[in-house]
């Protein structure tokens, strides 16, 4: 028998139970659906956490205090006060590192901002002018502070949205002044929202210069963290060499095992953040094929059923010149279209609600959360019904071919 | 020339410890062209004799050769193919297909055969006229009466041309006007034709439109006699 007969007789084994067919490939249907979801969903959640990683600047390079724990009881290696004014010194020092742009030394620290009677907890977050360019922030209102501000220590800020908005109300605060932990600050310029679903918030955050923060605010002399940009991207390996040995040279450290400080390029961030998105994303995958088994085993279930009540079909199929292998083709193709069908009505559905909740999640959060079509899962997903079908028709199929054509005659 | 040859054909049926025997061995042959009806009461192993007969089901010991072929040796794809090509089947439940239209049913057994697909239908189109059912052509198994219903089990029996036609009590569920009906299309067949019948029954009037009865009584041969007067296959029913 040839393949377009097998497969009318297939269809036509599926068309007469039509109800039957349907609840059987729903497991399928929703097994699909769900891998199809988490994939395109996981895809969406990737995408947006490395756009905004990305968003800073790929030949971003970060330095942080203290070295990568080793265990978790190496708890002193996350807190350090090894970033120090010489070392910006010894980084800015064209012969240490060439590739380097600018250089950003900051600090962070927490406090309340108070107007009037009005008080609210911030965030302080001391920095150079650079800020602007390197979060690309632009003030809806007034100046973004100086170069001027930072070298005189300038007692100047530049507040977020929810600042504004608890402090200020509807007033305009420019030029007016707040007191942050005490002490008076000139509000030069406000932010506007940048919404819950950033990575980095400014909406309840005080910028201001480093080295006001420094010195009036959080009486410290090391640095948080030191923001270093490169010419261009492909830099970023060497200026990272670069200034991994001025560090170690300006720390006076002769093992590397022994660094009190790391450095983290925007491209290694991305890549830790996309490994455990996947990771994760894989992990819901794995949950959901749960699903798909489950589906496959009422797939084996309906076949043995539908073997058994066909029983004298077969035998007469047999009786008329049908091969064990014309039956068992009958029986394994019914199953695969099963499968086939249920995995592209899954495909079709899972990609749908998963444009559906992008939609949903742009709107309601306000980020940009973008719908990515699964290619992978949808191929993984038509694939794995179709493997399904072979895997759990194979064995109702091959109880049908066995069957001796008289047997399967008389059975009543 | 003889198209069925079977010499010490034994069949036993084994159910854990017990041995049915259903045939204890039968030893005749069958000349091409022949009318052969086998009779017996239940139990006598006619239905075990044709299913040997018909390549359904293998023999536990003896020699069967079927159009000069040995056909005891055969795999099951051997068989099969024998089965499609140079056997047609007539059932007494008839087995034709539900929800099937009495063309597509005639069709069934070219699904499975080696005739080019431009000749199926041509070929089961002369089948149903020469059963005189060319009006219910487009008609589902539903629709059609019993005799109708056997009337296309012989078309579907003919479709593929071939040398022996075996009848499982084809009249059995039907009344006796088209029992009346279909045996002269057999005999017909026979004659005209020049197929080569195996009939069974239990009724004396069926057995009588054949040239020669078979009577076998627990699983032997009892009798093997020529049918004197033989009854004549009427021409009028295709009007």
């Amino acid at each position: 028998m040839n393949i377009k007969h097998t497969l009318k007789t297939s269809l036509t084994g599926l068309t007469t139970n039509r109800s039957r067919s349907a609840l059987t490939i729903l497991g399928i249907v929703i097994g699909i659906t769900a891998i199809m979801l988490v994939i395109s969903l996981g895809g969406g959640a990737q995408a947006l956490i490395l756009g905004q990683v990305q968003g800073l600047g790929t030949n971003t390079i970060a330095i942080i205090p203290g070295r990568e724990p080793t265990g978790p009881s190496d708890v002193s290696a996350l807190y350090s006060d090894s970033l120090k004014k010489k070392d910006i010194i010894a980084l800015q020092n064209k012969a240490n590192v060439p590739e380097l742009k600018s250089i950003m030394p900051t600090v962070f620290g927490g406090g309340t901002a108070a107007y009037d009677v009005n008080a609210y907890q911030v965030s302080i977050f001391g920095a150079t002018e650079y800020l602007a360019e390197i979060f690309d922030l632009h003030p809806d209102r007034g100046e973004f502070f100086t170069s001027d501000d930072v070298t005189s220590r300038n007692d100047v800020t530049v507040i977020g949205a929810k600042v504004v908005e608890h402090l200020f109300g509807n007033d305009n605060p420019i030029g007016q002044k707040i007191k942050i932990k005490g002490r008076n600050f000139k509000v030069v310029g406000t932010l506007p929202s940048t919404g819950g679903g950033s990575l980095f918030n400014f909406d309840s955050m005080t910028l201001m210069p480093y080295t006001t923060a420094q010195d009036y605010l959080l009486g410290i002399k090391y640095f948080n963290r030191v923001i270093i940009q490169t010419q261009n991207d492909s830099q970023v390996p060497s200026a990272s060499a670069d200034i991994t040995r001025t560090l170690r040279e300006s720390h006076n450290i002769t093992d590397p095992a022994k660094d009190d400080f790391t450095v983290q390029t925007q491209q290694d961030l991305a890549n830790r953040l996309g490994t455990i998105t996947s990771a994760l994303t894989w992990f819901l995958v794995a949950v959901a094929s749960i699903a798909l088994f489950v589906g496959g085993i009422g797939i084996m279930n309906i076949m043995l059923v539908s073997v058994t009540e066909r029983t004298r079909e077969i035998g007469l199929r047999k009786a008329l010149g049908a091969t064990d292998r014309d039956i068992l083709s009958q029986f394994l193709l019914e199953a695969v279209l099963l499968t086939a069908i249920g995995g592209i009505i899954g495909i079709i559905l899972g990609a749908s609600l998963a444009y559906v909740i992008a939609i949903g999640l742009s709107k309601g959060l306000g980020v940009n959360w973008q719908f990515i079509f699964p290619w992978t899962g949808a191929i993984l997903g038509l694939g794995v019904s179709a493997l399904i079908g072979l895997i759990f028709g194979g064995y109702p199929a091959k109880q049908a071919a066995k069957k001796s054509p008289i047997e399967a005659l008389r059975f009543e | 020339m003889n198209i069925i040859e079977v010499k010490n054909l034994k069949k036993a049926y084994h159910d854990g410890k017990t041995e049915t025997v259903a045939l204890s061995g039968v030893t005749f042959s069958v000349r091409k062209g022949e009318f052969l009806a086998i009779m017996g009461p239940s139990g006598s192993g006619k239905s075990t004799l044709l299913h040997l007969l018909g390549l359904l089901d293998v023999p536990t010991s003896g020699h069967y050769s079927f159009n000069s072929k040995t056909v005891t040796s055969y795999t099951r794809d051997e068989l099969a193919s024998i089965r499609n090509k140079e056997i047609g089947f007539v059932f007494q439940s008839f087995n034709l297909l539900a929800r099937t239209t009495v063309l597509e049913n005639v069709k069934l057994p070219l699904v499975y055969s080696s005739v080019p697909e431009e000749e199926w239908d041509s070929r089961a189109r002369k089948a149903v006229e020469s059963v005189g059912l060319e009006h219910r052509i487009g008609h589902y198994q539903a629709e059609l009466s019993g005799g109708e219903r056997q009337r296309v089990a012989i078309a579907r029996a003919l479709v593929t041309d071939p040398e022996v036609i075996f009848a499982d009590e084809p009249t059995g569920n039907l009344d006796s006007k088209s029992g009346k009906k279909v045996m002269s299309i057999i005999q017909r067949l026979n004659e005209k034709e020049g197929k080569t019948v195996v009939l069974i029954t239990h009724e004396t009037s069926t057995a009588e439109h054949a040239e020669r009865i078979i009577h076998l009584m627990d699983g032997e041969i009892d009798s093997d006699i020529k049918v004197k007067n033989r009854l004549t296959s009427d021409d009028e029913y295709v009007k």
